[in-house]
């Protein structure tokens, strides 16, 4: 078996509900993540995108097909916990993803739990600082502070923490940046790039923003209804896309230089006056 | 009577803590929309947006209180009215909102016609079942919806996109004079953010709204969406100009970094490193002396932390930076 391949895919489906009312979320996928690749997964909302990434995470079983993690079936673990040792996840939305009733210092510190060993006491809390440094948030800033006291942006790079202090081999990285604004967008993109970088981990990134995944991606997937329509390089997917699903993605991003809807040029405006 | 649909006059607003504290999270807020205008406010979460949204509005609900300032809308204020009042002769009629997350804003127990219904309703007391439904299948048939089964259906019943017209043809529907779009696609895909801007074209080109506020985080939307733009930061304007001067030719640090921020699927902007600005805004329940943006500025200037900056005019636009009309500006931001 190579050692480069994290997951492998063959005739993956998943379908929901049966008989008149079954839905396809996911039909007949086969793909290669390679190791240490950061591949994206890019779709409207309902292409079954996050359904899949479910089943990379073992939250979903897949209905049939064959998904392979490090050369092995997927559910041959056994207990879940060994898949989680190695596949981690950061959500779209931080605060559903943490208990409002405890401080984050002590949500941090509980993901230890994960492992077979637990650290010391001591070392726990080192770990978590040094987490939260990886993130540039000084520990001083959150100690004692509950989930709501925190900005979006702030409470996403504490996922990221859970995510340093983990270190799995595979980070599925679901829609991380739709709830945060610009500003905030970039420095989360930052992270991924440096846990690939320095933790080398191997990241699947969902989103529905063409752009965002052809800045941080070696590989493109595009999904439409449950199935691939492309997959290729960021670059040979975005100034050459094959599928209509593609090119009406790439159109319909907001870009400065083109013309994005048509319509008559509304009157330039008076400068505005002075105070 | 002037040309300008909406006027806000050095608006300030503020929130009041369960603890005392005085939280102004709108500054002495000027701008002037005209007729057909569609002004984007942009700024990251935290900067007052939505604060001013509700200030423009009137909705003057604690711990919400206006400090000073005047709104006017076709020339008459619509400050100092009872949250009643305010809702029977302001909202709805003269200023109408398109909610942030508009497919969670339709109550799941009721039928679209009803709730259309109790819009009309809430306004023209005498209005009768007959002209009310024929007014409904009319206004819905005209945004493009198959009105007979739409408003009879329960908000389940019915896709995103159609939700997301109901709740647009509901707000739109005594004709208000401007309509404010309080981050309409944040929640949403591309594709059906594109979908939804053009659904609020076709509502202008039909006459139904003509002026607009559009509120959002993304300044290259804006680009394609308003005529003006002003940049807010920590409850004031940073810059205020046409599009094509805050796109392109930004004069605030602040705003030429959310510009920069942003990602495009262009050959040869792989490995290009967008700005991060990293930081909060500043809190804003004490009086900060000097530049509000001078903590996070990335070209902050020795006597920037002391000296406030006032919004003054340089090139034809409104700008609150010291440095504005110097070379130094250029450095920020990889400016497309």
């Amino acid at each position: 078996m190579s050692d480069a391949l994290k997951f492998e895919a063959k005739g993956l489906s998943r379908v929901f509900g049966h008989g008149k009312k079954a839905t396809t979320a996911v039909r007949d996928v086969t793909f290669e993540i390679k190791d240490k690749e950061i591949i994206s997964l890019v779709g409207q909302s309902g292409c079954g995108k996050t359904v899949l990434a479910k089943m990379l995470l073992r939250l979903e079983t897949p209905t049939s097909g064959e998904l392979l993690f490090n050369g092995k079936p997927i559910a041959a673990a056994g207990d879940p916990r060994n898949h989680w040792r190695q596949v981690q996840a950061v959500f779209q939305d931080p605060f559903s993803c943490f208990n409002q009733f405890f401080t984050i210092r002590s949500q941090l510190k509980s993901s230890f739990r994960l492992f077979e060993t637990k650290p010391s006491d001591k070392e726990m809390e080192d770990r978590v600082d040094q987490a939260l440094l990886n993130v540039n948030i000084k520990p001083k800033e959150v100690e004692g502070k509950y989930p709501f006291e925190l900005s979006g942006g702030q409470m996403q790079r504490m996922l990221l923490a859970r995510i340093f202090i983990l270190k799995p081999q595979v980070l599925i990285a679901d829609e991380p940046t739709s709830m945060v604004d610009a500003c905030s967008r970039a420095s989360i993109l930052d992270y991924l790039m440096k846990l690939k970088q320095e933790l080398s981990m191997t990241i699947v990134f969902v989103t529905h923003d063409i752009g965002l995944a052809y800045y941080v991606s070696d590989s493109l997937y595009i999904m439409h209804q449950g199935e691939i329509v492309e997959r290729g390089t960021p670059d040979d997917v975005t100034q050459r896309p094959k599928s209509d699903v593609t090119k009406q993605l790439l159109d319909d991003i907001p870009d400065v230089h083109r013309e994005w809807i048509k319509r008559d040029a509304p009157k330039p405006p008076d400068p505005p006056t002075p105070v | 009577m002037s040309d300008h649909v909406l006027e806000v006059d050095d608006l300030r607003v503020h929130y009041v803590t369960r603890f005392g504290a005085k939280i102004q999270a709108v500054d002495g807020v000027t701008f002037k929309l005209k007729q057909g205008e569609i002004l984007g406010i942009a700024g990251e979460s935290g900067c007052g947006k939505t604060t001013l949204v509700a200030g423009c509005m009137g909705l003057y609900i604690p711990p919400l209180y206006l400090s000073s300032g005047d709104v006017r809308i076709d020339g008459q204020t619509i400050l100092g009215k009872t949250p009643e009042q305010n809702r029977k002769e302001v909202l709805g009629q003269k200023i109408a909102m398109i909610p942030q997350g508009a497919l969670n804003s339709l109550n799941p127990t009721r039928k679209i016609k009803d709730m259309a219904t109790d819009m009309i309703l809430s306004h023209d007391e005498g209005a009768d079942k007959k002209s009310i439904s024929d007014r409904l299948s009319e206004r819905f048939s005209r945004i493009g919806l198959d009105a007979k089964s739409v408003l009879n259906s329960y908000p389940v019943e019915l896709p995103a996109g159609i939700k997301q017209r109901c709740v647009i043809g509901i707000s739109t529907l005594l004709n208000p004079k401007v309509v404010v779009a309080d981050e309409p696609t944040s929640a949403l895909d591309v594709s059906t953010q594109k979908s939804v801007i053009r659904l609020l074209f076709e509502l202008m080109e039909q006459e139904i709204i003509s002026s607009m506020l559009f509120i959002t985080h993304e300044l290259p939307l804006l680009r394609h969406v308003s005529s003006s733009i002003a940049v807010m930061y920590a409850g004031q304007f940073v810059e205020y100009g046409t599009t094509e001067q805050v796109i392109f030719d930004g004069r605030q640090p602040y705003s030429r970094a959310l510009m920069g921020s942003m990602l495009s699927a262009e050959a040869g902007q792989k490995g290009k490193k967008p700005i991060a600005l990293e930081g909060a805004p500043p809190k804003l329940d004490r009086v900060i002396p000097g530049c509000r943006f001078a903590e996070r500025c990335p070209i902050v200037q020795p006597d920037c932390a002391t000296t406030a900056q006032e919004i003054r005019i340089v090139g034809e636009r409104q700008v609150r930076c010291k440095y504005a009309d110097t070379d130094l500006i250029q450095k920020v931001g990889g400016q497309l």
